[in-house]
């Protein structure tokens, strides 16, 4: 008995004792961990910041030189003396390229993944999901070559002909189909970009219509709704801001897409009004000089560089008011 | 013994006269049901009248919510699920593989054990069902939304928000829009699976009370875990085990004399 009390006794003391000590040790590894990952986060606005000042740093002397008629000066000639460098051609290109692309993957992207999640047989579920997967794996250089060996002579012998036999005389598609044929187009460019950004879509449009629960499309479809009025009313409705942040994950590839576009666009500063003439883009066209650039022609480059970024940001600053309106709209 | 009393207290609103046979309203013949090779229903025969309500009672498992899901052929949407037999509603065969669903569904709503609002407004959530199957004119629609959350018992709560989110309501709130929504169609008849199983007890009343109200223009079928429910809603009682009917009478029947063994077990709670 008296061993036993002196062992309980024993144990009072080394209890708390002890448990002091684990708990110091945890709190050490607490706050490694915090550290670690504030400073990992940290570390992103550093870096963020970090490009855009040399970015600026780099672009300040073209700025200084042209001011803002940067921006609306379509002549780009790096070897005159002075060189005169404007952006607005590389600007139209990467827009209407982005436009075209998301015109034509946003629709498709979609009907793919309602086909996939709401209408295909099991069977076919799984070869085509792999096959969208594949796809997004496809480097972007091979996109380019087949753009360029394929796709275009397709567009300049076939597709052009045809739209320009549809539209001739039509005051504006006339106009904006007309042109010599070409290989290197923004058109061309433009459906490569819809190729390259559809996975995106699809995979994250696939990924958020499973997230439905089942019980809430029965609901619809037990009020008679067709398939349709159900993908339109309920699980899209109810996946809106998953869809939209895939569209603008892709709308951001678009817009950054360089090797593929650089292959097919045709380098172009000129702008024209016909989608089958060749143009170039901001990456396409900093891609391209970029090698054989210096002074007020590498910091004319570099500032293209920095108009891309703003450009992106206004795109995703646009989407995040897009979906606060959505969701006023909806009534949240 | 003591719980069956209860149920019979509960069960006061049914008269102790048996209610007069009704005419049907849906019709079951030897209907079998398969989840693939698993063989879910066997043999079901029985009639829901026209506006009574029915209750299906049994364990979890027995099959009694895969038939409510026969009634408006829920389970078409998933492949490898068939039904094999008669099942009649009027003169129309639900079986049909030809039958429009959408119009069969217009006919047989449904509500779910859990509420799903759709992510609109309540006013969307109302509108929207009616404008599947009626052009009609913005003042016309206000009528008809209103009436609909009357109806689901819900318009004095809602009334000043109607452009509010369908999902900021409490789940009792949910429920009822729910409800206001399959009624606002014009249904003939409604599917309530367990449709008070996620709900606190006033909510449950509320739409006990509303389910009593909804008989007077419906025909009602509720799949329920709760006997007092049954006992309290019901003017017919289905006990369901292991895939079978095994006992289809009249609610005040069923509680205080079942003439099979098995339901008297289940409803004095021996096993279930």
């Amino acid at each position: 008995m008296a061993d036993m009390a002196v062992q309980s006794d024993v144990m009072e003391a080394a209890g708390p004792y002890d448990r002091a000590k684990a708990l110091s040790a945890f709190k050490l590894g607490d706050l490694t961990f915090y550290w670690i990952t504030r400073i990992s986060a940290i570390s992103v606005l550093l870096i963020l910041g970090g490009i855009i000042l040399s970015l600026i740093a780099g672009a300040w002397p073209a700025m200084k030189e042209y001011g803002f008629a940067f921006l609306w000066t379509q002549r780009w000639a790096p070897s005159a003396d002075p060189p005169v460098l404007g952006a607005l051609g590389p600007i139209y290109g990467t827009l209407i390229t982005s436009v075209i692309a998301m015109l034509i993957a946003i629709p498709v992207g979609i009907g793919i993944a309602i086909f996939l999640t709401e209408l295909c047989p099991q069977m076919l579920r799984r070869p085509i999901g792999i096959a969208i997967e594949l796809l997004a794996g496809i480097p972007s250089i091979i996109y380019g070559m087949w753009g360029f060996f394929v796709l275009g002579p397709f567009l300049a012998n076939t597709f052009q002909p045809f739209m320009i036999r549809i539209f001739e005389g039509v005051p504006v598609l006339g106009a904006v189909f007309a042109g010599p044929p070409s290989y290197l187009s923004l058109f061309n460019a433009a459906l490569i970009l819809a190729i390259m950004v559809l996975p995106f879509i699809t995979a994250i449009s696939v990924d958020v219509f499973k997230t439905v629960p089942p019980v809430l499309k029965e609901a619809a479809y037990g009020m008679g709704c067709t398939t349709w009025e159900v993908v339109r009313s309920v699980v899209i409705p109810y996946t809106r801001v998953g869809v939209i942040g895939g569209i603008m994950l892709a709308l951001g590839r678009a817009l950054g897409e360089t090797m593929a576009v650089t292959f097919i666009i045709g380098n172009s500063f000129r702008i024209s009004s016909s989608i089958f003439a060749p143009g170039t883009t901001i990456s396409a066209a900093i891609a391209s000089e970029f090698a054989e650039s210096d002074g007020l022609h590498q910091s004319g480059l570099i500032l293209l560089g920095l108009l891309l970024f703003v450009l992106t940001f206004f795109v995703l600053a646009g989407a995040r008011l897009m979906l606060m309106r959505l969701e006023t709209k909806a009534g949240k | 013994m003591t719980e069956l009393s209860v149920s019979t207290t509960a069960a006061s609103h049914v008269p102790q006269v048996p209610l007069p046979e009704a005419p049907p309203k849906v019709t079951v013949r030897n209907l079998n049901f398969y989840y693939g090779e698993h063989h879910a229903l066997k043999n079901i025969n029985l009639t829901l009248g026209t506006n009574r309500v029915t209750a299906f009672i049994g364990p979890s498992g027995c099959g009694k919510s895969t038939l409510l899901r026969i009634f408006n052929r829920m389970y078409d949407l998933y492949p490898g699920q068939r039904a094999v037999g008669q099942l009649m509603l009027d003169q129309t065969n639900i079986l049909d593989p030809k039958l429009d669903l959408n119009l069969l569904r217009a006919r047989v709503g449904m509500v779910f054990q859990k509420p799903t609002p759709f992510p609109m407004t309540i006013y969307e959530n109302i509108a929207f069902g009616i404008r599947l199957y009626e052009k009609i004119s913005k003042s016309e629609m206000d009528d008809r939304v209103e009436k609909a959350l009357r109806g689901g018992a819900l318009w004095n709560e809602v009334k000043d928000k109607l452009n509010a989110s369908g999902l900021s309501l409490s789940g009792g709130q949910q429920q009822r829009l729910c409800i206001a929504r399959t009624v606002a169609v014009r249904p003939e008849v409604i599917l309530f699976d367990e449709p008070c199983s996620a709900l606190d007890p006033i909510s449950t009343a509320k739409v006990e009370e509303l389910i009593q109200e909804l008989s007077e223009d419906y025909t009602i079928a509720i799949v329920t875990h709760n006997m007092q429910q049954a006992a309290r809603v019901s003017d017919k009682t289905a006990f369901m085990y292991l895939g079978e009917l095994i006992e289809f009478d009249d609610t005040n029947k069923i509680f205080t004399s079942p003439s099979d063994r098995r339901t008297q077990d289940y409803i004095t709670g021996r096993f279930g």
